[in-house]
């Protein structure tokens, strides 16, 4: 056991808990398994706390993420792909990468473990009423997307937001994630969907070939003061989406973008998030690209 | 200022001038007593910020890991073995370097003098063999042999075993003296004894790895102690973490350890862990006659495998 | 607030009295150098020392601290589920810490407790703790408190305030917490002549003799400090170990780790530093801070920029000149500061001319 394990084993301790300890995970148990891509890397996680108290609790946004946490093994920091308006779950897309998700995907429906959240900031929602919305996804990092997708076609939201446009892609068809949510959203007038992928064989692909910022170059709607772009994606594909949402005339103050960084905490203190003055995961991870300029490129 | 200081800044202002190399690495004064800071210097007007005396005991050869361009490096006897043993593992190309030999009389102990003298130390220098202090207290002197470090007062290497060009005449080597004393000690100890040693010795440690990144030999991109797949060592103060951290390391210099002292000079805890490294190092010697660094022309001891090569190291 | 001669002859008799409602914590040299311990029964803050080798940080924030405990025993109905991990959060007094480090403990605070979170661990422990300080009257030649808004006789973060004399010392009773440890010590006697410190304080002051040049940095460009070039020139000589960061009394980053044993495991946190490259590596294997140049960067730009501009409460550092005295390179915090601020002011001048 570690040193501070043995120490002072003959007092006797008194268990002094904070009302609320930002470490300590709600538990969780694993409700549903989806394996969302052909190569088998990507699963979808439906979570149903284990105490109904704490999904109250767990009140969230569109856009934030909440730490995975596994006891014995660690935590992970995760966009949350369901959405404020879906209840009675959460749901995490996860990329099979490291200690934690490798070991994630080899659990089983019915296992326990614990959610620690929501954390971050959220898309801007109070701001995008009455805004024309573009968003620009890549590849598994259309989490947050989803989320906020689903709220916003909500019948309850839907009227708050102009008009809506997403450009989505993947390597390949069988990578794109939630793909009857896809299918659905294509078949709806108050959405327009723009879903492309890297490259297929399949002779029936209906939609879009190419890379993302192409595809948002041809299909994106002109910006204004009036639209904001909400990009997320792999570094490469926010590289050569920026230039093109500069041409489609979104101002950098209408370019929103989600950051990634290593994190432990989650909560702003442990220091390793830091993009200057900024942390991502509590100032973060949501920040316009005018304000990603103005920070060191630390992420 | 010290003749070798002299001679530095005119090969190095040389070098530069030349174009025989794009910088020359070695040291400059540091802002407190006893501690000089490792430098670059790429244009000739700047040479002037090369010092050297007893307070460079830094090991440079730890600069040179992966460098590309060709650079003129200051190098002691221990810096010159290790600079061998980079060369010998490709960490850098003997052409790309223009070697400043300098023919070491020692390296001051600082915590040795920060015991003897009373009061803080404001100030030191040296000459004629001679350490002088200066403390709040007043002035004292020492003996320069008295307050060097440990490894250079046993060291039998003083003059660089590689150089492109001397700063002076090389040095007499030390004969007298018994390398590997305190080692001998060490394996006299009972297995009890040497635990208890082991145990006090690194107690301290508070596994802000100076003693590996000032080492020359710890150029692992990852090093075992940081894999997280599979992770080899756990990360707290746990006594058993922090053994393996030492132990392995010292396994993983076994062969290449050139004793400069580097490790134990960074710890800021004043940890001896050259102790581990300095078992290793005899017994390559007892074993296979081998010490490194000495020479560019034969592979490290536990580089190659000869039919007549001991089963004693096979545990 | 009330100041109160403690003759010596009342010391160890009164820290025995303490000892009822306190553990008692204090230097105690250790081999070659001082640091802070739980004091043993009998045993006495051994105040002859001009600072600690490490900072006592560790007093609320050890290196390694577990944080949460749990059982993976599929039989316990509580398996993987984690709880906070029982700690003894009694009452400690903390006798001698220095001024410089108190101050660092009521900066670091603002990390730990925030609008949004309270972090448990290093709260509980603080607010725990009683702190009584020992004044500087003879400062390192190293310390450059006195340009960080600190100072040898600097009472932020302090319940009580001692200067030792010949033959008895000096308290400055600051807090109300303060006030209780004076009464259970039974020290009590009122001290007439109260300026006696303040003369004290100018002159341990006029001691300090080395300074850092902070003056432009909150105003500095901090894309421009960034992207300097001395950089490369200050970073050259890192060797990228944590001694800086784990001596340092004002850092704070941690790392968090799971460690298990048989059927029980726990949640852990250690200390952790921004000068190792696996500090910031993502799981893909980039690392956005991937040289030895951007993580010297990272520090100090967070103790002299990044902080400066979140809190508007000066730098992060308190001038104890610990990273000095044992940056095994010798890079200097008063030098790199001079570096920033005098690019600050160069950067304002062409600002103004343009």
């Amino acid at each position: 056991m570690p040193v501070a394990a043995q120490q002072r084993p003959e007092r006797t301790r008194s268990r002094e808990e904070f009302v609320q300890n930002p470490y300590l995970p709600y538990p969780v148990r694993i409700d549903d398994i989806t394996v969302e891509s052909e190569d088998r890397n990507l699963k979808t996680f439906k979570f149903v706390f284990l105490n109904p108290d704490d999904e109250a609790k767990f009140a969230y946004r569109a856009g934030q993420f909440a730490e995975l946490s596994i006891a014995g093994v660690g935590e992970i920091p995760i966009g949350i792909a369901s959405s404020p308006v879906e209840k009675g779950f959460i749901k995490f897309t996860i990329n099979k990468a490291g200690v934690v998700t490798s070991h994630l995907h080899n659990m089983q429906v019915g296992d326990i473990m614990g959610v620690r959240g929501p954390l971050g900031n959220w898309y801007p929602w109070d701001l995008l009423e009455g805004k024309n919305v573009l968003i620009v996804g890549g590849g598994f990092a259309f989490t947050t997307l989803r989320s906020s997708i689903i709220y916003m076609l909500d019948p309850a939201n839907r009227k708050k937001f102009n008009d809506i446009n997403v450009v989505y892609g993947a390597r390949s068809p069988g990578m794109l994630l939630y793909k009857n949510e896809l299918i659905e959203w294509e078949k709806r007038d108050d959405i327009n969907m723009h879903i492309t992928v890297d490259g297929t064989k399949d002779p029936d692909w209906k939609y879009n070939v190419g890379f993302v910022p192409p595809i948002t170059e041809q299909k994106a709607p002109p910006g204004d003061e009036n639209s904001y772009a909400i990009v997320c994606g792999p570094p490469i594909m926010i590289k050569f989406t920026q230039p093109v949402l500069e041409k489609l005339g979104y101002d950098h103050d209408h370019i929103i973008l989600s950051l990634e960084n290593r994190m432990k905490c989650g909560i702003g203190m442990c220091g390793r998030c830091g993009i200057g003055r900024e942390l991502v995961c509590k100032d973060g991870p949501v920040f316009t690209l005018a304000q990603v300029n103005r920070t060191p490129k630390e992420y | 200022m010290s003749t070798y200081t002299e001679k530095i800044r005119e090969i190095a202002q040389r070098l530069l001038k030349e174009c025989r190399v794009e910088m020359v690495i070695g040291f400059r004064k540091g802002s407190v007593p006893m501690m000089n800071e490792p430098c670059f210097v790429r244009k000739p007007e700047e040479v002037d910020a090369l010092v050297w005396d007893s307070n460079c005991g830094i090991n440079l050869a730890n600069y040179l890991t992966n460098r590309k361009e060709k650079i003129g490096i200051v190098a002691k006897g221990c810096d010159s073995r290790n600079i061998v043993n980079h060369i010998l593992e490709n960490k850098i190309k003997r052409e790309q370097l223009v070697i400043i030999g300098v023919p070491c009389q020692g390296m001051i102990d600082k915590r040795k003098i920060v015991a003897m003298a009373q009061g803080e130390v404001l100030e030191v220098t040296e000459s004629d063999g001679q350490v002088h202090v200066k403390t709040a207290a007043g002035d004292q002197t020492f003996d320069k042999k008295d307050v060097l470090q440990q490894n250079c007062s046993v060291c039998v290497h003083r003059n660089p075993v590689i150089s492109d060009e001397m700063v002076a005449d090389p040095v007499e080597e030390q004969k007298d003296v018994d390398p590997y004393a305190d080692v001998a000690a060490l394996e006299a100890m009972t297995t009890d004894e040497r635990w208890a040693f082991f145990d006090d010795l690194l107690a301290p440690c508070i596994r802000c790895y100076a003693c590996r990144n000032a080492c020359p030999l710890c150029y692992c991109p990852t090093c075992f102690v940081d894999e997280a797949k599979p992770q080899w060592v756990g990360k707290s103060q746990d006594p058993i973490d922090v053994r393996t951290f030492h132990l392995l390391r010292a396994y993983h210099c076994a062969g290449r350890c050139t004793d400069c002292g580097a490790c134990e000079r960074a710890c800021p805890m004043g940890i001896n862990m050259r102790l581990l490294t300095k078992k290793l190092n005899k017994d390559c010697l007892d074993l296979y006659g081998w010490e490194a660094g000495l020479s560019l022309d034969s592979r490290p001891a536990l580089d190659v495998y000869k039919p007549n090569d001991t089963n004693d190291s096979i545990l | 607030m009330k100041v109160i001669k403690i003759e010596k002859s009342q010391w160890s008799p009164g820290l025995e009295k303490l000892r009822g409602a306190f553990r008692l914590i204090g230097p105690v040299k250790e081999k070659t150098w001082h640091d802070f311990q739980e004091l043993a029964a009998g045993q006495m803050p051994d105040l002859a020392f001009q600072n600690t080798r490490l900072s006592p940080k560790s007093l609320v924030f050890p290196q390694s601290e577990i944080m949460l405990d749990y059982s993976l025993d599929k039989k316990d109905p509580d398996c993987n589920i984690p709880k906070m991990a029982e700690k003894d959060y009694s009452p400690r007094a903390v006798i001698g810490i220095r001024p410089c480090d108190a101050k660092a403990l009521a900066l670091v605070k603002m990390n730990f407790d925030t609008d949004e979170y309270q972090d448990p661990y290093w709260l509980n422990l603080y607010n725990a703790t009683t702190f009584v300080g020992l004044a500087c009257d003879a400062p390192c030649s190293t310390c450059f408190c006195t340009s960080t808004g600190c100072g040898p006789y600097h009472e932020e973060g302090l319940d009580v305030l001692l200067a030792e004399r010949e033959d008895h010392f000096v308290a400055k009773v600051l807090t109300d917490k303060g006030a209780r440890l004076m009464d259970s010590a039974g020290w009590s006697t009122a001290l007439p002549d109260a300026a006696v410190l303040d003369q004290a304080k100018s002159a341990a002051e006029g001691k300090i003799v080395s300074k850092i040049e902070t003056d432009g940095l909150a105003a500095a460009d901090t894309m421009a400090l960034h992207g300097a070039d001395f950089w490369e020139d200050i970073s050259f000589a890192c060797i990228n170990c944590g001694t800086c960061t784990f001596s340092c009394p004002t850092c704070w980053c941690f790392d968090i780790q799971d460690e298990t044993y048989g059927k029980k495991g726990v949640r852990m946190r250690n200390w952790d530093s921004c000068m190792f490259p696996i500090f910031t590596v993502h799981t893909t294997g980039h690392n956005p801070r991937d040289t030895k140049l951007a993580r010297l960067r990272q520090r100090f730009m967070h103790k002299l920029k990044y902080f400066v501009d979140k809190y508007d409460k000066g730098i992060m550092c308190v001038g104890c000149g610990r990273c000095v005295r044992q940056c095994p390179v010798n890079i200097d915090i008063r030098n790199i500061s001079k570096l920033m601020n005098n690019l600050a002011s160069e950067a304002r001048c062409a600002v103004q001319g343009s």
